[in-house]
This record gives structure tokens, C-alpha cells and sequence, in this order.
């Protein structure tokens, strides 16, 4: 389900760094062997040979990331990425893994769509990428894809992304008959009478700048009614990019009831809120919108107790012109996969909200498992995906540091603490500073 | 739980460039609205005079861009500039290179490269006359972006009231109509909160936004509550900005029956503003339009000389006659 380039894994020696994986109990200054791109040993002194040796005292080696939540903008409008600059982007960031959502031009709905990306990624892709199949055809919301072709050519899951599957009935429909493909419905919570024409969070900043308010209300309510469906029909759900307290709350209480929920939260919903708007920067425009404190703090609750398993930028490329307009004309949606970690670990684990560890987990093994990805662990035997991180490293995001061809990032300007020194994925160094 | 407001700092906006703008009231010191309403004071005196032109401007050049139908504020703008005896220009959408699709950036980069001092901008969108201050170096003018600003009008209210009532300290003000799509209401509740005056805003319940109280004034949704203030400002019900369908009140002839404001509904000797273009018999009945205690025209003389202190106000270092104010920044 994840296509990259075939290229053969390298031998190479990570030595003195502090090796981090949560999820394995791992916490030790070691050395990390791999041989032909899978993890060794693990262990002190260990002999070089003739592997390249990557020297890393006082820097954290961890498990590499999973978005499980990108926009690749291929096919259609390759002028603000590509699948080769995107998951540069993703090197960049520290991924081994990503998610590429399926509102393209054309949309991918047929297998020859899908099949024509899978060719792309296996040609150019840095990192292993995986492909939203939409739920409807033309995410128009009236008729499923052909969900069981589409997953047996290769659909990591199943996504309207962008636009709500609004009709309750055809919603029910796609989880009963999504069941034959055993991949996961990510679902966009919009209820779009609600949100309508809405520009940012609807509050007193709204209220005092102008701005039609797009409601927290708007989400929840979706978010409770693909609760109530999927708990009906004893399916999975995947809800996606949550940035309303409501709708946490929501999905905890459906998890304590049983139901196979999960969620995600981008990094920007995590360290900002509506208050950012009144600068009316355009790269702070987003859907769902930047929300009040109080959501905030929900979402970082949230990702603390479990109810939020899962890290997503919604990496959304924008070309330059469409976002150098005023607010109100601007298109939704910044970009986030090379300032992710340093954005959360600036934000929250530097003023203290979350432990570097829940992090990592976050940004890992969490969305890995959410979609049945394989998880990065740091363990012999374990295909080596890993991200070395310096944490004492300050950096300004700048608009010409971007691999990405796009550079609407919420963070230009801005000095953050925490930067990736090297990313390996399946096997193969894909990013070095 | 830890306090998550320890990143706030980092969510202010980049501190303001040297350059001077009148973007919005929020920008506004109560001592920069003193100023600039004892500058117009100023200047309606030299208005008196058989010789109404001042040279104070000479040599300046201020471009009027209106992208959105204007007779008051661009009028009045174009008079303001050619009583300073600035150069003026002005530009409308319609006819100009916007009709073949240009930028609001190259727009404001075409007209930059005339070196203009002051480029005046009404904008359909929120944020307009911001995007413009940040592509070009002129001052900016904000004559009206979307329902966010029209910040000069706000100043003429309060040049009305002041001069109407001789203060503005604890007078009681109710904003009456569609608050939610008005700019007019946005910028003159901050002004008001400025200068220490009363605000209370009256509509239905669908066109008073949610948390606007938080801007510092009172809702009600009952039309009587207008009784109690000084003022009555009447909104423009804006047609044309109400969605097809979207239901923000059930019709025209039940908002008047609720809303609109009659003779018996006032008090005796009770003020009345609007700002222009009124819709008679719908938020406004006639007799009260055409009343001695109406200040609408009050309100558009006073355009003219605001617009006037505004524009030297951005432009000069000094102040024409009294007080040498000190130069604070406007923006």
C-alpha cells in the first residue's frame, strides 16, 4: 500500500545518540547498526566495518514519522507540488511514511487514476507514500467509488477529504459496503449549512474583525453523527483533522462506548488559535479554522489521554499568487511537513505541555497504526526508519528554505528550537543538514 | 493544566513598519482620535474662509482606488486631498485593469510605482487595505474593506457627536440594525470604547454577532431599548450583502415592523445618525430622515474636514495652528 523508489538500503552506523522509541521502552545513549537497510544491532561500541559512520552525540535518534494526512497536489496542479517535491518535503521533515489525499484534478475515484500515481511514486517518490481512494465519485457526495477495485489496486483508504460525505444515508452506506476492503473511511466533519461561506473560528475575534464565523458546531455535530453511523454499523472511523473541544469530547466518549474511533490533529490546531488571525495573514487561513483556547487546550488534552492518536500536518501546497491576496480571498490550507516537529516541539514540549516521548509516539506509531501501516520501530530486525533529531538546534523558517515548491507555511518568520539532521526511510538515507 | 497562553507571544503580529496607515480603529490610541478630531476642528475653521484651499499638501500625490461603488467617502476623500492642494487620482474597478483580471497586488504595485504618499483603498474583502500597506510604500488608507473596517467613518461620528454634544466621555450610544454585516458598526463600537462613550447595539438576534460583546458593548434584541440612549445610529439594512436564503430575518416588512426607527419610537429631542445610503421606510422611517434632530448631514460635512486631518495627519510631522501635538504613530 506504500510505493517508493526501489533502491537498495545502505550500511551505516548511527553512533552515540540517545535512541528514543516509546513504544519499544527504548530510552539509552547506543549505537544503531543497519546492514542493507534493516536494523542490526543495537548496542555500545559497536564495530563500524566498513559502514558509513554518522557520528550523532547529543543528538535523539527515533522511530521516523507518519502523515497520515497530505496533500501531493499531483495529478493537476503539479506547479505547487509533486509527488518527488512532496516527499522531499516529507525527507525533510523526517518522515518514512505519508498519506496522499485524493482531492486532485482529477480526482482519484478510478483505478486508473490511482494506478497512474502508484507508477509516479514507485518512480520518483523519496519516502514509501500511500493513496486516498475518494468515498464518492468526484467527491460529489451522491455515488461510491468502486471501493473493493480501488483497494485491490492499491487505496491505503478511503477519503472525501475537503468536503463532508453530507448526506447521512450515503455516509451509512459507505461504511456498510466499505467493509469489503477492510481499509479505513477518513472522514472530513463539515456540516456545511453551518459552516457556510465561513472564514475563520466564529468567537469575538470573528465578531470584531468581520469575518463570517465558521462554528466549532459545524464540526461537532458531523463528528457526532459519524459517531452514531459507525457505531450503528460496528465500523471503523478515522476523523479527521479535529480542532473543536465538542468534538473531542465526542470521540472519547464514543471510544469509552466501544465504538472503533480515531482521530487526528495538525500541528497548527495544536499550537495556535483564533487570536493569530487578527494579523490577517493569509497562511493562517485553514479548514477546519484556527479555534478559541479553550478548543485548544481540548486538543492537547486530547492527544495526552489517547482520544487523538495521531499527528497530521494537512500539508496543503498553495501557489504563491493565490495566497498573496487579501484574507477573504485567499484559499484554505498551509503547509507543515518540514516544520512539524519543530513547530510541536517548540510549542508544546518546550513550554512543557507534552513529554517528547508522547510526541514521537504521536507522530509515529500512532497514525501508523490508525491506517495498518507498518510501525517504525528501533529494534534488530526492523527495516531502519529513522529520524535523528537535534532538540538543542534553533532555526528561522524561512520562505526559500522549503523543499517543497510551495512556501504557505503559518511559520515563516519564525524561530523555532528542534531540527531533523537526518531522515532514513526503508532503509535509505533520504535527508542529511 | 499547564497554561497555554505561555505562547501568545509568538502569536502577535510582526511589530508595524515605520510607515504610518489608518487601517483600523483597533489602532488607535484615544490619543491619536483626540488628535486627529482636534485637526479637523482646525481645519473647519479654514473652511470658513472665502479661501478654502490650504498648500499645506502641495506636491503630494494620494490615489483613491475604489473597488466597490462609493458617492460619500470617495467624493469626500478626493474634496479632503484637493483642500490640502495635493494632487489626486482616482481609480474605480470597473474600466480599469481590474476588469481583465489583475491582482489586488499588481494593482497596488502599478499604482506604487508612482510614488503616491497615500494610496486610499475601499476593498469587498477583509483585509484589503492591510495587503495593500504591506506591497507598497505608501500610507495607507482604509475607506472600507468587507465588513471589517471603514475607519474614517467611525472618526466623523465621532466629530458629529463631539461637536453636537461637546463631549464624548459617557455618552450613550444605540447601534440599531444589521451589526453583523456592517463595518460601520465594527469600527465605530471600537471608537466609541476609545473615548469612553456607551454602547449599546440593537437588532435581531440573527444579525448581532456572537461574542461581540466582547468588543465592549451591550445587546439587546428590543427595539424600546433605544429609548434610554442619547444617540440612535441607524444601520444601512444591507441588502446586498444578505445570502440568498440564508434567513437572517424572514422578511424586509417584518424587520421594519420590529425594528425599524419611528417617530414613536424615539424620545423628544432624541439624536439620530445614519451613515449613508439610508433604504427610507426600511431601517429608517422618513420623518425621522427629515427631522430637525437628524445629524446626517451634520455627518457628511464633518467627512470632508475628518478625511482632511487624516491625510495631513499621516502626512506631516507637525499640526496646522494650535497645539503642537506630539507626532504618536497613527498605525
Amino acid at each position: 500500500m506504500l510505493y517508493s523508489k526501489a533502491e537498495p538500503g545502505e550500511n551505516l552506523i548511527v553512533r552515540g545518540a540517545r535512541v528514543l522509541d516509546p513504544r519499544a521502552k527504548v530510552d539509552a545513549v547506543v549505537d544503531v547498526r543497519v546492514d542493507g537497510g534493516m536494523i542490526a544491532e543495537i548496542g555500545s561500541r559497536l564495530d563500524p566495518n566498513s559502514h558509513r559512520v554518522v557520528e550523532a552525540e547529543g543528538l535523539t535518534l527515533a522511530p521516523a514519522f507518519v502523515d497520515p494526512h497530505v496533500h501531493l497536489r499531483t495529478p493537476g496542479r503539479e506547479d505547487e507540488e509533486t509527488i518527488a517535491s512532496g516527499t522531499q518535503a516529507a525527507a525533510a521533515g523526517g518522515y518514512c511514511a505519508m498519506l496522499a489525499m485524493p482531492n486532485t484534478d482529477p480526482i482519484v475515484d478510478s483505478a486508473a487514476v490511482l494506478g497512474s500515481l502508484i507508477e509516479t511514486a514507485a518512480a520518483e517518490g523519496e519516502i514509501p507514500v500511500g493513496f486516498f481512494a475518494a468515498i464518492t465519485k468526484g467527491q460529489d457526495g451522491a455515488e461510491l467509488t468502486e471501493m473493493a477495485e480501488l483497494a485491490d489496486s492499491g487505496a491505503v483508504g478511503f477519503s472525501d477529504d475537503g468536503r463532508p460525505v453530507t448526506a447521512p444515508g450515503l455516509m451509512r452506506r459507505a461504511l456498510q459496503y466499505g467493509a469489503v476492503t477492510d481499509r479505513p473511511l477518513a472522514v472530513h466533519c463539515e456540516e456545511p449549512t453551518l459552516s457556510r461561506s465561513g472564514q475563520m473560528h466564529e468567537g469575538a475575534v470573528s465578531a470584531e474583525l468581520g469575518f463570517t464565523g465558521y462554528p466549532s458546531v459545524a464540526e461537532s455535530l458531523m463528528v457526532e453523527r459519524d459517531l452514531s453511523l459507525a457505531a450503528y454499523e460496528s465500523r471503523p472511523v478515522h476523523l479527521l483533522h479535529l480542532s473543536a473541544r465538542e468534538s473531542v469530547e465526542a470521540v472519547r466518549a464514543a471510544r469509552a462506548a466501544g465504538v472503533r474511533a480515531t482521530a487526528e490533529v495538525t500541528p497548527h490546531h495544536l499550537c495556535l488559535t483564533d487570536e493569530a488571525v487578527r494579523s490577517l495573514d493569509s497562511n493562517l487561513k485553514m479548514n477546519p479554522p484556527l479555534r478559541s483556547t479553550d478548543d485548544r487546550a481540548a486538543l492537547v488534552e486530547g492527544l495526552r489521554d489517547g482520544t487523538i492518536q495521531a499527528i497530521a500536518t494537512d500539508h496543503a501546497p498553495h501557489a504563491r499568487h493565490e495566497k498573496e491576496v487579501p484574507f477573504e480571498a485567499a484559499p484554505f490550507g498551509v503547509t507543515g511537513l518540514e516544520t512539524a516537529f519543530a513547530s510541536l516541539y517548540t510549542h508544546l514540549v518546550e513550554s512543557g505541555l507534552v513529554k517528547l516521548e508522547l510526541l514521537l509516539e504521536r507522530m509515529s506509531a500512532g497514525p501508523a497504526l490508525v491506517f495498518g501501516l507498518p510501525v517504525p520501530r528501533i529494534a534488530a530486525g526492523e527495516p531502519a526508519n529513522l529520524v535523528l533529531l537535534d532538540t538543542r538546534a534553533g532555526w528561522r523558517v524561512q520562505a526559500d528554505g522549503f523543499r517543497s515548491r510551495s512556501a504557505n507555511s503559518w511559520l515563516l518568520g519564525q524561530r523555532l528550537t528542534g531540527k531533523v539532521r537526518m531522515t532514513v526511510a526503508a532503509g535509505r538515507t533520504v535527508f542529511e543538514s | 493544566m499547564t497554561d497555554l497562553r505561555v505562547m501568545r507571544d509568538d502569536l502577535l503580529p510582526p511589530p508595524p513598519t515605520e510607515r504610518r496607515h489608518l487601517v483600523s480603529v483597533a489602532d488607535l490610541s484615544r490619543d491619536d482620535i483626540e488628535r486627529l478630531l482636534g485637526t479637523a476642528r482646525n481645519f473647519s475653521r479654514s473652511l470658513e474662509r472665502e479661501m478654502k484651499k490650504l498648500p499645506t499638501l502641495r506636491g503630494r500625490l494620494v490615489i483613491n482606488v475604489f473597488y466597490e461603488s462609493s458617492t460619500r467617502t470617495s467624493s469626500s476623500f478626493e474634496l479632503a486631498a484637493k483642500r490640502l492642494s495635493a494632487d489626486t487620482m482616482s481609480i474605480k474597478a470597473s474600466g480599469s485593469a481590474v476588469d481583465k483580471g489583475e491582482s489586488l497586488k499588481d494593482t497596488a504595485l502599478t499604482l506604487g510605482a508612482y510614488d503616491p504618499d497615500v494610496i486610499v483603498i475601499r476593498h469587498p474583502q477583509i483585509g484589503a487595505a492591510h495587503f495593500v500597506a504591506r506591497v507598497t510604500n505608501a500610507h495607507v488608507v482604509n475607506a472600507g474593506d468587507g465588513k471589517h473596517q471603514h475607519p474614517t467613518q467611525a472618526l466623523l461620528d465621532l466629530y458629529t457627536l463631539q461637536e453636537e454634544f461637546g463631549r464624548l466621555d459617557g455618552l450613550h450610544v444605540a447601534i440599531v440594525g444589521d451589526v453583523l454585516h456592517s463595518r460601520v458598526a465594527r469600527s465605530l463600537i471600537q471608537a466609541l470604547d476609545r473615548v469612553g462613550a456607551r454602547v449599546t447595539l440593537v437588532g435581531p438576534p440573527t444579525l448581532l454577532p456572537r461574542g461581540v460583546e466582547a468588543m465592549g458593548c451591550e445587546t439587546s434584541t428590543d427595539i424600546d431599548t433605544i429609548g434610554a440612549a442619547d444617540v440612535v445610529y441607524v444601520l444601512r439594512m444591507q441588502q446586498e450583502r444578505m445570502q440568498e436564503g440564508a434567513n437572517y430575518v424572514p422578511s424586509l416588512r417584518e424587520y421594519t415592523a420590529r425594528w425599524g426607527v419611528t417617530p414613536e419610537r424615539l424620545r423628544a429631542g432624541q439624536k439620530v445618525m445614519h451613515p449613508g445610503p439610508m433604504n427610507r421606510g426600511v431601517e429608517i422611517d422618513p420623518r425621522v430622515a427629515d427631522a430637525s434632530d437628524a445629524l446626517i448631514e451634520s455627518q457628511v460635512r464633518a467627512g470632508l474636514v475628518t478625511r482632511m486631518a487624516v491625510l495631513y495627519d499621516l502626512l506631516t510631522t507637525g499640526p496646522v495652528g494650535v497645539k503642537a501635538a506630539q507626532l504618536t504613530e497613527v498605525a
